[in-house]
């Protein structure tokens, strides 16, 4: 991890890049230096792209642990007779001083062992800026955060006796609107603002709201408007979503009497909280060594269980209760309104373009409700800032992205990170755009679309994309420019098409590692600390080492991360984890695979050139019949000529960090560094029958087309697709979380916000594999995952205005609302 | 609370054990006798994933209080799974599933369905595990597994 500093980054004089889009520069391959064996060394027909696992869809490692009920998730490990409880006393207010908190009536009640507040933890946490507190100090800054706790014997009586604990507040005017809270008599939520540590890609205001300030200015927009042949100037806006994760939050703390703190949490991030943990307590003496976590399956992620959030609590409740365990577990209402939430937005944006279908220049314009404390949210901000131009060829670009606190739950990262949000705004203009120039919108899209080499936001090169490819396939399986009849006289049918892109959000140091240990039999375990939260890492990480070093699928198991006993891995977040800590993997596999060509060549004298791996055994080019089956020696090693063994097991190790990527660049400009390591694109289309009479709107067929760069595995890609798309389609159909005008969660439950059932999919989904190969990418992939949720909100928008005309620029597009403008006519 | 006695089978063997009476089946299968496959993924009977069989038909556990399943017969995922169904199987092939935090709850109202309704239409088998909220996997890698099965035992 980046180290904190508490000075803001110094201001740089380089030049920004010459953006004259004349010059295409190639695509800088990354400087990967893989060792020398990287070539080939499967059957000797083998060549690089007849691949026997990766590219076929194994069945998923987990798969049968799954479906029989003996996967275990963190509320599931028993703790015994010894496990304590906790219960977290919350503010009632959006914005209010602690005045005291009086905790003599809960400690009285029998079965309760300590009762805990703020001024038992004064420390403060954060991933990228730390604005936030284990327990509120003397400020509480939205509805549900947490002031105290109380641990006892059983859930219920730490339940009953959280009710009695007293707070006194003086409350303060809450702030609740982002725009309104730059405004210059809005109340400060954090006046200490100037004094947080962040990493040093962040931009604070001190004495304002503005937490972050993410600025782009490319080319001249100036001049870019002025070459205009028209202008389209908007405003968007985007509520705040709830991840609904099926398995709530929870964490388990033990600080044993050594003095040794071991957690166990439901999370996706194992690593990133141990250094979380151990760096927030260090006032108790923790170092990192003494800090065990341990992750089991994660019962769904999407992001809102990356970083720290409530597990923060279990670890500094252990502290209090040294030699017992404590639990804290979410409730359902909790998961709603103190977990992550998605950051809502107010999106202006501005366009240029050419009667000849050229964009000349793009003004967006960001301000971010992103709640309480944005320790994480803030590099959602910075990531849409640097990307709110989506996959287009724009010259002339001006991106103000803002972090602005309020009074609502932290915001923080949801599958997309911020792309889903301004990408609603971004293509429902940009399809408005096209149909003012009365272009075809998909014509139009092809046209603008960003090219391998055209230069970035930031000023490094795109990287190699299928994006044109991924435009066609998505056009011809939606049947794009033919009419579709609608199913009867009150309902109209609209389609629509549109492109997305994401890149992964890193700190440029983000790292990842795999040890692969052989076992008697050969077969295989793999230790990383990449989180299963449902995409299939196990099965793939499986998958890449059984490509290499030729032991099937069925031999190989992946452990679920303990940082004790596993390597380091950042954290699953960003879609990396494929790229990242695949490609650990695979280094893994290849130092394995030379320890075995060594120890052949050492005692048979055989010219390791002429060695391959086949079906789990070594084998020779030049003695054909001969081979060596791993089980052999691959713990015992080879007994040489005088009777002595060389060899023994066989371990293999591999890290991967992208030395190529840097976040420093010029703060009143953005350009310079290079801090997305790469973009993955593609397309999304819909058809969409609308009722007209009750504006209901039904999904006769969604498709995406998503670059991979190499499906490892296409069942596991399809997955994603089918559950982004519905998870997307519900944020603009179904979902948004409702807040009164004292910052209060109007509906936190399933009842009321209602995620979609099995009743409310789409016809048919229609997943489409495109395949432009990443050179970094382990076998070519890249990540996908969050992908597939970015393009339906605005695939929906402008779907709607296809059948019935109405223009929404607002999100959700309930039926209510649809109705509400087919009424308006 | 007054603790009261209670009896049920749970998975072919009869236990008995005191509760409160505000108790929920769901606590104690998973609390008082380490029974893990059902989930809590709501407490208040919107999810599906503490689904268990009462008597041969399926119930939400979280709202089952413990003595009403005084007497009763309680079926979990753990026994099924002692010999794994067709339909595990074919879930288990189709990668069905992601994160599998669902997983029992929709293995036991899927094979609620098969059980009643041998041929079950692709609308029947949306409403049958319509109760159970899946946030992963679009339901429709679950559908196609259900209906696989069906076909297949029909034929
Ligand atoms: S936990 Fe019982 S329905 Fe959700
Ligand atoms: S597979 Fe994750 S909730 Fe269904």
């Amino acid at each position: 991890m980046p180290e904190l500093k508490t000075k803001p980054h110094s201001k740089r004089n380089h030049e920004p890049p010459k953006h004259d889009g004349s010059k295409k520069p190639a695509w800088v391959k990354p400087a990967l230096e893989l060792p020398p064996q990287e070539t080939p060394r499967t059957a000797p027909e083998a060549s690089q792209t007849a691949y026997k696992v990766v590219g076929t869809s194994a069945e998923r490692i987990d798969g049968w642990e799954k479906v029989t009920g003996a996967a275990k998730f963190t509320d599931d490990i028993e703790f015994g007779p010894g496990l304590l409880y906790a219960c977290v006393v919350e503010s009632p207010h959006a914005h209010a001083k602690i005045k005291r908190i009086d905790t003599r009536a809960a400690e009285k009640v029998p079965g309760v062992v300590k009762v805990a507040t703020g001024k038992d933890f004064p420390f403060k946490f954060g991933l990228y800026m730390k604005d936030r507190y284990v327990f509120a100090q003397d400020r509480v800054r939205f509805v549900g955060e947490q002031v105290a706790a109380v641990i006892a014997c059983d859930p219920k009586t730490a339940k009953r006796a959280a009710a009695l604990v007293k707070a006194d507040y003086e409350v303060l005017p809450p702030v609740l609107d982002p725009v309104k809270a730059l405004e210059k008599d809005s109340a400060l939520i954090h006046p200490d603002l100037g004094k947080y540590a962040h990493v040093p890609w962040f931009f604070p205001k001190a004495k304002t709201n503005i937490a972050h300030w993410r600025k782009i200015r490319k080319g001249d927009v100036e001049k870019g408007f002025r070459e205009a042949d028209f202008i389209l100037e908007d405003t968007y806006t985007v509520p705040r979503y709830a991840h609904c994760a099926i398995e709530p939050h929870s964490a388990i703390g033990l600080f044993d009497a050594s003095g040794r703190l071991s957690m166990w949490t439901a999370s996706q991030s194992p690593f990133t909280q141990r250094h979380g943990f151990a760096e927030a307590l260090s006032g108790l003496g923790l170092s990192h060594k003494d800090v065990r976590v341990i992750t089991p399956y994660v019962g769904g992620g999407f992001g809102g269980k990356a970083g720290i959030s409530m597990e923060i609590l279990g670890a500094a409740l252990a502290t209090a209760v040294k030699g017992q365990p404590v639990k804290v577990m979410w409730s359902r209402a909790q998961e709603f309104y103190n977990t992550y939430q998605r950051q809502g937005v107010v999106a202006k944006v501005k366009l240029g373009v050419k009667k000849n279908g050229l964009i000349t220049a793009l003004e967006h314009t960001l301000y971010w409700d992103a709640g309480a404390y944005v320790e994480y949210g803030a590099n959602v901000v910075n990531a849409v800032g640097l990307s709110a131009t989506g996959p287009y060829k724009i010259d002339n670009v001006k991106i103000d992205s803002l972090c602005v606190y309020t009074n609502l739950p932290p915001g923080g990262p949801y599958r997309g990170f911020g792309y889903s949000e301004f990408f609603f705004g971004l293509e429902s203009h940009i399809t408005r755009a096209a149909r003012q120039l009365k272009m075809d919108p998909v014509a139009f899209r092809r046209k603008n679309a960003i090219r391998e080499g055209d230069i970035l936001t930031y000023g490094a090169p795109m990287n190699p994309n299928g994006l044109l490819e991924a435009i066609d396939k998505t056009a011809a399986a939606i049947e794009w420019g033919k009419p579709q009849k609608p199913s009867g006289p009150d309902k109209a049918v609209g389609k629509s098409l549109v492109l997305f892109w994401k890149a992964p959000a890193m700190p440029p140091n983000a790292s990842s590692c795999a040890f692969l240990k052989f076992n008697e039999d050969a077969s295989l375990n793999i230790l990383v600390s990449g989180m299963e939260i449902g995409q299939g890492l196990l099965t793939v990480m499986a998958q890449i080492a059984s490509e290499i070093l030729t032991v099937p699928v069925s031999k190989i198991r992946v452990e679920t991360p303990d940082t004790d006993r596993n390597p380091y891995e950042w954290q699953t977040v960003a879609s990396h984890v494929t790229w990242g800590c695949g490609n650990a993997v695979k280094r893994a596999a290849l130092d394995a695979r030379e320890q075995i060509f060594d120890v052949v060549q050492r005692t048979l004298h055989l010219s390791k050139d002429s060695l391959y791996l086949e079906d789990a055994k070594v084998k020779c080019r030049t003695k054909p019949g001969w081979e060596l089956p791993f089980e052999s020696f691959i713990i015992a090693g080879i007994e040489a000529e005088d009777h002595t063994f060389k060899g023994g097991p066989v371990m293999g190790r591999g890290m991967f960090m992208p030395e190529f990527s840097s976040a420093i660049s010029d703060p009143e400009t953005g350009q310079g560094g290079h801090p997305n390591v790469h973009y993955t694109t593609g397309a999304g289309g819909v058809v969409l029958e609308i009722d007209k009479r009750t504006g209901k709107a039904k999904v006769l067929k969604a498709a995406l087309a998503v670059d991979v760069g190499k499906a490892l595995n296409p069942d596991l890609i399809r997955g994603q697709v089918t559950g982004g798309m519905l998870q997307g389609l519900a944020t603009v159909l179904y979902e948004d979380m409702r807040f009164d005008e004292k910052g209060r969660l109007l509906n936190p439950s399933f009842s009321d916000y209602k995620i979609p059932t099995a009743l409310d999919i789409p016809e048919v989904v229609i997943p489409i594999i495109v395949e432009s190969a990443q050179p970094d990418g382990p076998f070519g992939a890249r990540g996908m995952g969050e992908h597939t949720m970015i393009p339906a909100a605005a695939m929906v928008a402008n779907a709607v205005e296809d059948a019935v005309g109405a223009r929404i620029k607002s999100m959700p597009l309930t039926a209510e609302k649809i109705a509400l403008e087919l009424n308006k006519k | 609370m007054k603790k009261v006695s209670i009896q049920f089978k749970l998975n072919g063997v009869l236990r008995q054990l005191k509760a409160a009476p505000n108790d929920t089946l769901l606590e104690l299968l998973r609390d008082k006798l380490g029974v893990k496959s059902p989930k809590t993924g709501c407490d208040r009977g919107d999810c599906g994933t503490c689904t268990v069989f009462m008597d041969g038909r399926t119930v939400r556990a979280c709202l089952v209080l413990a003595p009403e399943a005084d007497g009763r017969e309680i079926t979990t995922l753990e026994a099924i799974s002692k010999n794994p169904s067709p339909l595990q199987k074919e879930f288990a092939k189709r990668n069905s599933f992601q994160c599998g935090f669902c997983a029992p709850g929709i293995v036991l109202s899927a094979t609620e369905l098969l059980k009643k309704n041998k041929r079950p239409t692709r609308e029947e088998i949306q409403e049958a595990i319509a109760g159970n909220l899946c946030r992963c996997t679009g339901y429709t890698p679950i559908i196609e597994a259900i209906e696989a099965v069906a076909g297949k035992r029909g034929a």
